[in-house]
């Protein structure tokens, strides 16, 4: 069955509450828990055990296939489909493939780097539920947020209202789907 | 090092990155007003009006280009690359200091490129889009010059040679184009978002909305965000040097004395960041002016970057000297006649006007005084500007115009549709860049707020 919100979001006026907070929520054994603020916060990342990110391994992956489709366009050019001999050098001058190969390697690295992070962040996301939440278009100024996700085995809707009260928030909100 | 950044009170006016009293709200407003205020001030419409003028110098001398051929431009055998290669290695290399602010000062964790950035890269986007147009058009007809510069599968079954430095540098420059233009939007997602949620009207919030792409600023997105722009820098910076390497490759894989040098890719690049930041300090010492932007675009800022511009022009002049050295001691009687012939042929106006531009010039830089006085910075700025566009009219012009055969040598000079091609590309490059600050913020907002003292958690014990 379907949660009749999305979950709870408490606002806090400063980064060190919000990370103090988070490492609470943490501690009291909720999973399903995102931050919210303005700018990154290593720290928040970190409490809320947001450690492992697939995407570099990604980016090693697209630079590998950029160097590979880099080296192959070449070498396929240049030695199967419109081999030139020219001075009887030889066909495959790979000192001389370098450098396109490398451009290609970046290009591709590159754009995996950002395909993926959009990839991995859901985006582009035109709707998402806590922008119904007063006030949280603050998340892009100046203030800072915590949300309990409903789903979250833990969740109750007054337990949990009450312990992110009790946590120095200046207001907790319910999200509505 | 970020403990005696952000202590504010032992920092005297000359060493602070950000002026004391801002907090998040307040870096927000500053920098999201510039664009979000209904009212365009009229200073914008003077300067945008003279830049578009400009750009229409540019479209007639295309439209005629395209309607005559080459043949109206300067250009002509022994001196086959005039000014479209002069300003297409110019525009290129004021690129590079974009990258190089964004991408290695990052690497290096040098916060006092967080108000810069965003212009520079900018900055980086529309200098590439003024260079990519010299090459295309030299070739007289685009639309057809694709298949020998782009592999696809054409009906005339051609490949394009891979073993020439033309190619390596469409590579280059297609992939610097990209990954700046990535690296650019990347960084300006968390900000179209607070656009999105400061605009007033609804349109506004729709336009930066869909741009934004609904971020929220959520840990798990910033987590895998400040990864991805890591990684980006990581690779921005190799290809950075590698794209004026490949520029300078053009000349030095050929054997014309004067570009036939080792020393060319080191020095090109050098030579490219020390444009670059001497533009970046034209565009921001305006800038800072006209929008009140002093207390983010600071001394300490502006004084930085004159100290690149010192150490990047003491290895331009290095480059200079063993330029010369190496004529000498190569032995190569071609060579030797090269460098007499820059230092007193007919060209030797441009090679000292170069040596005063480039070398003379920034050594004032050493003195502090000079080094933070404004109006001398800017005026040292557009110095450098013209010394770096004499240099490649004296790498190209000065090499070419009297090679090996004194029967082919000859005598070069832009005519008017040269001049109106680069006049042209300046009012394209401003006509972007006063678009740009309009509708997008000048300053990484998202980036300000890394550094107000109010987001150093650690140093404060929590």
């Amino acid at each position: 069955m379907k949660p009749s919100m999305y979950g709870l979001m408490a606002e806090f006026r400063t980064p060190a509450d919000v990370v103090a907070a988070a490492l609470r929520v943490k501690e009291a054994g909720y999973s399903k828990v995102d931050g919210y603020s303005p700018y990154p916060i290593e720290e928040l990342s970190e409490a809320l055990h947001f450690h492992h990110s697939p995407l570099p391994a990604m980016v090693l992956t697209g630079g590998i296939v950029g160097l590979l489709v880099g080296i192959g366009l070449e070498y396929w050019a240049s030695v199967i489909e419109y081999p030139l001999n020219i001075g009887g050098r030889p066909l495959f001058s790979w000192p001389a493939f370098i450098p396109p190969a490398f451009e290609t390697t970046i290009l591709f690295a590159a754009g995996t780097a950002v395909l993926g992070m959009l990839a991995l962040n859901g985006l582009p996301e035109p709707y998402h539920p806590v922008f119904n939440v007063p006030g949280f278009a603050l998340a892009t100024r100046d203030k800072f947020f915590l949300c309990i996700e409903a789903t979250d085995p833990r969740f109750d809707a007054a337990g949990t209202r009450e312990f992110l009260e009790s946590l120095g928030a200046s207001q907790v909100s319910e999200v509505e789907h | 090092m970020a403990s005696v950044i952000r202590d504010d009170t032992h920092q005297t006016e000359h060493d602070r990155l950000i002026a004391p009293g801002h907090d998040f709200g307040t870096v927000t407003d500053k920098i999201s007003t510039i664009v979000l205020q209904r009212k365009t001030p009229l200073g914008w419409f003077v300067g945008f009006a003279i830049a578009f003028s400009l750009l229409q110098l540019l479209f007639v001398a295309m439209a005629f280009l395209l309607f005559k051929g080459i043949g109206v431009w300067g250009v002509t055998i022994p001196i086959g690359w005039g000014f479209d290669i002069i300003n297409f290695v110019w525009w290129i290399g004021i690129g590079h200091a974009g990258t190089l602010i964004s991408a290695i000062l990052l690497l290096l964790r040098q916060e006092w490129r967080t108000s810069i950035n965003r212009f520079a890269e900018a900055m980086t986007l529309f200098a590439v889009a003024c260079a990519a147009f010299y090459p295309i058009f030299h070739t007289g007809r685009p639309w057809v010059a694709f298949y020998w510069l782009m592999p696809y599968p054409n009906t005339m079954g051609l490949w394009p040679n891979f073993r020439s430095p033309l190619i390596w540098d469409v590579f280059a420059v297609t992939t610097y184009a990209a990954v700046s233009a990535m690296f650019w939007f990347v960084g300006l997602i968390p900000d179209l978002a607070t656009l999105r949620d400061r605009a007033k009207s609804k349109g506004w919030k729709i336009v930066y909305g869909i741009f934004a792409m609904g971020w929220r600023g959520s840990a798990r997105h910033w987590h895998n965000y400040e990864t991805a722009y890591l990684l980006l820098a990581g690779l921005a910076t190799p290809l950075v040097v590698s794209v004026h390497t490949v520029v300078s490759l053009d000349f030095a894989t050929g054997i014309v004395p004067g570009w036939h040098a080792t020393i060319f890719p080191p020095y090109f690049v050098a030579g490219a960041i020390y444009a670059g930041f001497a533009m970046v300090l034209t565009l921001a010492i305006p800038l800072r002016k006209f929008y009140n932007l002093e207390d983010f675009i600071t001394m300490k800022h502006l004084e930085n970057m004159a100290k690149v511009m010192l150490a990047t022009g003491l290895v331009v002049a290095y480059g200079y000297m063993v330029e010369a050295f190496m004529a000498w001691y190569s032995g190569n009687t071609y060579e030797m006649f090269m460098i007499k012939n820059r230092m007193t042929g007919p060209y030797a106006w441009s090679y000292w006007a170069l040596i005063l531009c480039n070398v003379v010039a920034p050594n004032t830089l050493w003195a502090k005084n000079l080094r933070t006085s404004v109006p001398f910075l800017f005026a040292i700025s557009l110095v450098v500007s013209v010394g770096m566009w004499l240099e490649r009219f004296v790498i190209i012009v000065t090499s070419l115009h009297r090679d090996f055969l004194p029967s082919s040598w000859g005598i070069y000079a832009g005519t008017q549709y040269d001049w109106a091609a680069f006049v042209g590309t300046l009012g394209l490059f401003f006509t972007l860049l006063f678009l740009f600050v309009r509708f997008l913020p000048a300053i990484s907002i998202f980036e300000m707020r890394t550094i107000l003292p109010a987001a150093a958690m650690e140093e404060e014990g929590k």
